[in-house]
């Protein structure tokens, strides 16, 4: 099963590599990574995509938070969230196809950002889903490189992760 | 008041303000400066004689004391010869603080001569580390590195300095604000909700065993499991680390558990009812085979490491933080319990077993380990601080060196760091100047470090060391036994003198080849000034009994064969021929 954690951590040079080696250490697979600034210039904020069961979340929750540098983690998987993942894709076009793509791109209300006699550079945001069926419908056309940036993902309603942080006792709950 | 000060002379500010009186170490280019500045400080520095040595003493220091053990090496070859002993510190969470050199730091990542990534090497063996290359945050990095060392889980923290940072000065005066560490958590707090659930759960069992584990020891909570074993009428079984940890001559003690764990106390855990894990963590050296760990137990674990919980064993119910606070919590909730038909079930295996016990051959012809150590026992009246290496040494050490009080048994047993000895007993005394330090190592063991004898005698300290000498390299030579039809790969050791090694030292040297001269030997190695070393020639092929192979179930014990009789076989087959 596919969990997204939101890892808060200090914003200092070696955070990522601590944060990336812990899941290389104790094997976990990294399904995206996305990391980038918040609110407050002293924090960063992960949001790392996992596959993997409960147990193993947990785990991984509790290794986490033995990395001093990290701050919080929160499991977002069943918490009522806006998921979104970019995805630049440079895909060919021609005199001919160029509108055909150009419907395309209009009915998953993608953009494009970039045109050339041979090719378009389409940019699209969404959940992971409506990407992966935007890729699917280019692929025939000829996807000539894509780069996505990986899940970012907020909670709804009005609180804030850092600022309204979960307690850490919530964790002395055991599962078994 | 600000005083100017360069980023060495900041170092040794800051290491007498955490309290430090000891360092071990070895100079090189670059941690030069901090040596330039060491004669100016109230710190005595051991010079050792391979870095590993620093790392394992300063290790040894750290568990026998309580206190911060410090190593400083340069960058380098100098800080890489450390990573075993970091790694070991990290694998028995001994609070550790390691000071190494780094290359200037515009020549951070050119490979510059001994350049080398100490912090990237070191990540995954320690609880934190700092690379520091300007001198204005030399102070908060060790500061920060010692409070992350010695709270909570403790753990070994490395903190690597660059040339230039020791060397620039800045006007500086210390801070001693609160430490401001947003994400880390030493002690967690108790959830209130469980305390019901574990209270009920040790009130209604029948056949409860406490596992001891070092937990207890980095609490310092000896006097709360003790109150609560005898509150709960409930048997202690130990692991290797919690040796100690509970008095072995309390009529509820049981002995060790695991692998080499008496027979008695495997079966007990296999048969019990109700597990109450006190700071150990199942590991796999003590649970054989974790799918028929003992089947009919509920399991509580008390920890103050989140991680721990359910990750070698699912446990029932789970108490996170310093034990000894969880524990005083517990105890004032629980009524008084008995337990007087398992405890006699158990003393009724115990009794059984001792047909079993080596100590009851009455031959004087085969010197063996354990009357070495029973011995040893006795004549320290079991107050000595007992420094082990790793392998069969070890083992007999556990089984036949009964502590009453913690932090006694310093070993290496997580990693299993055979040469941890040593060096690890020269940390034990220069944390114990007064205290009677013993050192039981094998052959193989001790020449991985003997380089540390030198340190030793340089020191001028006395050391005991009771080498075991088999012969071998024996707990491998005792698998290839076991369970690799005798083939003795690459076991079998061509010796050197080791009397005269420590003769060469301007140490004494004794031997003893026979078990009548055990006892004045050590008696003779105990009055003698300075380290002795005491070669004991002992059985070349003997095991250490009982033993659960690995992967086995925990009652799945290979027994030592009952003594006499497996002599007179032995003798009348030699006969025979």
């Amino acid at each position: 099963m596919k969990s997204t954690l939101v890892v808060l951590v200090e914003n200092k040079p070696g955070v990522l590599n601590r944060v990336a080696s812990l899941f290389r250490r104790r094997a976990f697979n990294i399904d995206s990574l996305a990391v980038g600034r918040t609110e407050n210039p002293d924090v960063s904020r992960m949001t790392i995509v996992v596959d993997s069961d409960q147990l193993n979340i947990e785990r991984l929750t509790a290794y986490l938070y033995k990395l001093v540098n990290v701050i919080q983690v929160y499991n977002l998987t069943a918490t009522p969230s806006v998921d979104r993942d970019l995805a630049l894709i440079k895909v060919q076009a021609n005199d001919e196809s160029r509108s055909h793509i150009m419907q395309i791109v209009d009915v998953f209300r993608a953009r494009i950002v970039d045109v050339n006699s041979n090719s378009l550079m389409v940019e699209i945001t969404g959940d992971e889903e409506k990407i992966e069926g935007f890729i699917e419908v280019l692929k025939p056309w000829g996807i000539i490189e894509m780069v996505r940036t990986g899940l970012v993902s907020m909670a709804r309603g009005a609180s804030s992760l850092l600022v309204d942080p979960i307690p850490v006792s919530d964790f002395n709950r055991i599962t078994v | 008041m600000k005083k100017k000060q360069t980023g060495a002379q900041i170092v040794w500010e800051c290491l007498i303000r955490e309290g430090v009186e000891v360092v071990f170490g070895y100079p090189g280019g670059a941690n030069l400066p901090l040596y330039d500045a060491l004669p100016d400080y109230p710190i005595h520095h051991v010079l050792v004689r391979h870095e590993q040595g620093a790392s394992h003493a300063a290790d040894g220091y750290a568990r026998s004391t309580g206190k911060v053990g410090v190593a400083m090496t340069t960058s380098g070859p100098g800080a890489t010869n450390m990573v075993t002993g970091i790694a070991t510190a990290m694998m028995d969470s001994s609070p550790t603080v390691f000071i190494t050199g780094q290359v200037a730091s515009k020549l951070i990542g050119y490979d510059a001569f001994q350049e080398i990534d100490v912090t990237g090497i070191t990540l995954p063996i320690t609880k934190h580390n700092y690379l520091v290359t300007d001198v204005n945050e030399i102070s908060s990095a060790i500061r920060e590195a010692f409070y992350i060392a010695r709270t909570g889980r403790p753990g070994p923290v490395l903190v690597d300095i660059s040339k230039d940072a020791q060397q620039n000065a800045i006007e500086w005066e210390y801070d001693d604000s609160p430490i401001k560490l947003p994400g880390y958590r030493p002690d967690p707090t108790l959830s209130r909700g469980h305390v019901q659930q574990v209270v009920d759960m040790i009130q209604s069992a029948r056949r409860p065993v406490i596992l001891a584990g070092n937990g207890i020891i980095a609490s310092g909570a000896m006097d709360e499991v003790l109150d609560f074993a005898e509150h709960t009428n409930t048997p202690v079984a130990m692991t290797l680390l919690g040796l100690g940890a509970f008095p072995a001559s309390h009529p509820l003690a049981l002995g060790m558990m695991g692998m080499h764990g008496e027979s008695w106390v495997n079966t007990a855990i296999q048969e019990a009812d109700l597990l109450i894990a006190f700071g150990m963590r199942f590991d796999d050296r003590v649970t054989g085979n974790v799918k028929t760990y003992a089947p009919k137990a509920r399991k509580i674990q008390f920890d103050i490491d989140l991680s721990e919980i359910n990750k070698n064993v699912p446990v029932d119910a789970a108490l996170i933080g310093d034990l000894r606070h969880t524990l005083r919590q517990v105890i004032d909730f629980i009524q008084p319990c008995e337990h007087r038909e398992w405890v006699e079930t158990i003393q009724q295996m115990k009794d059984e077993a001792s047909a079993h016990s080596i100590l009851t051959d009455s031959g004087d012809k085969h010197l063996y380990a354990a009357h070495v150590i029973d011995e040893l026992w006795k004549c320290t009246d079991g107050d000595a601080i007992i420094v082990t290496d790793v392998g069969q040494n070890q083992m007999w050490a556990a089984q036949y060196y009964k502590l009453d009080k913690p932090a006694r048994f310093i070993s290496s047993g997580g990693l299993g760091t055979m040469g941890f000895g040593l060096p690890a007993a020269v940390g034990v005394k220069m944390g114990n100047p007064d205290a009677e330090v013993w050192l039981i190592v094998g052959d193989g063991g001790f020449q991985m470090t003997q380089a540390e004898l030198s340190t030793a005698a340089q020191e001028g300290i006395k050391i005991t060391i009771a080498l075991i000498n088999n012969g071998y390299m024996g707990m491998v030579r005792q698998w290839q036994e076991f369970f690799y039809d005798r083939r003795y790969s690459a076991t079998p050791m061509r010796n050197p003198d080791f009397v005269k090694i420590a003769e060469a030292h301007g140490l004494t040297g004794l031997l003893v080849t026979q078990r009548a001269d055990i006892e004045k030997t050590i008696q003779q190695a105990r009055q003698t000034e300075g380290t002795v070393l005491i070669e004991f020639k002992v059985e070349k092929e003997d095991s250490v009994y009982p033993m659960v192979p690995a992967g086995a179930s925990l009652h799945q014990m290979i027994r030592r064969p009952v003594p006499n009789t497996a002599f007179e076989k032995e003798e009348a087959q030699s006969k025979a021929k």
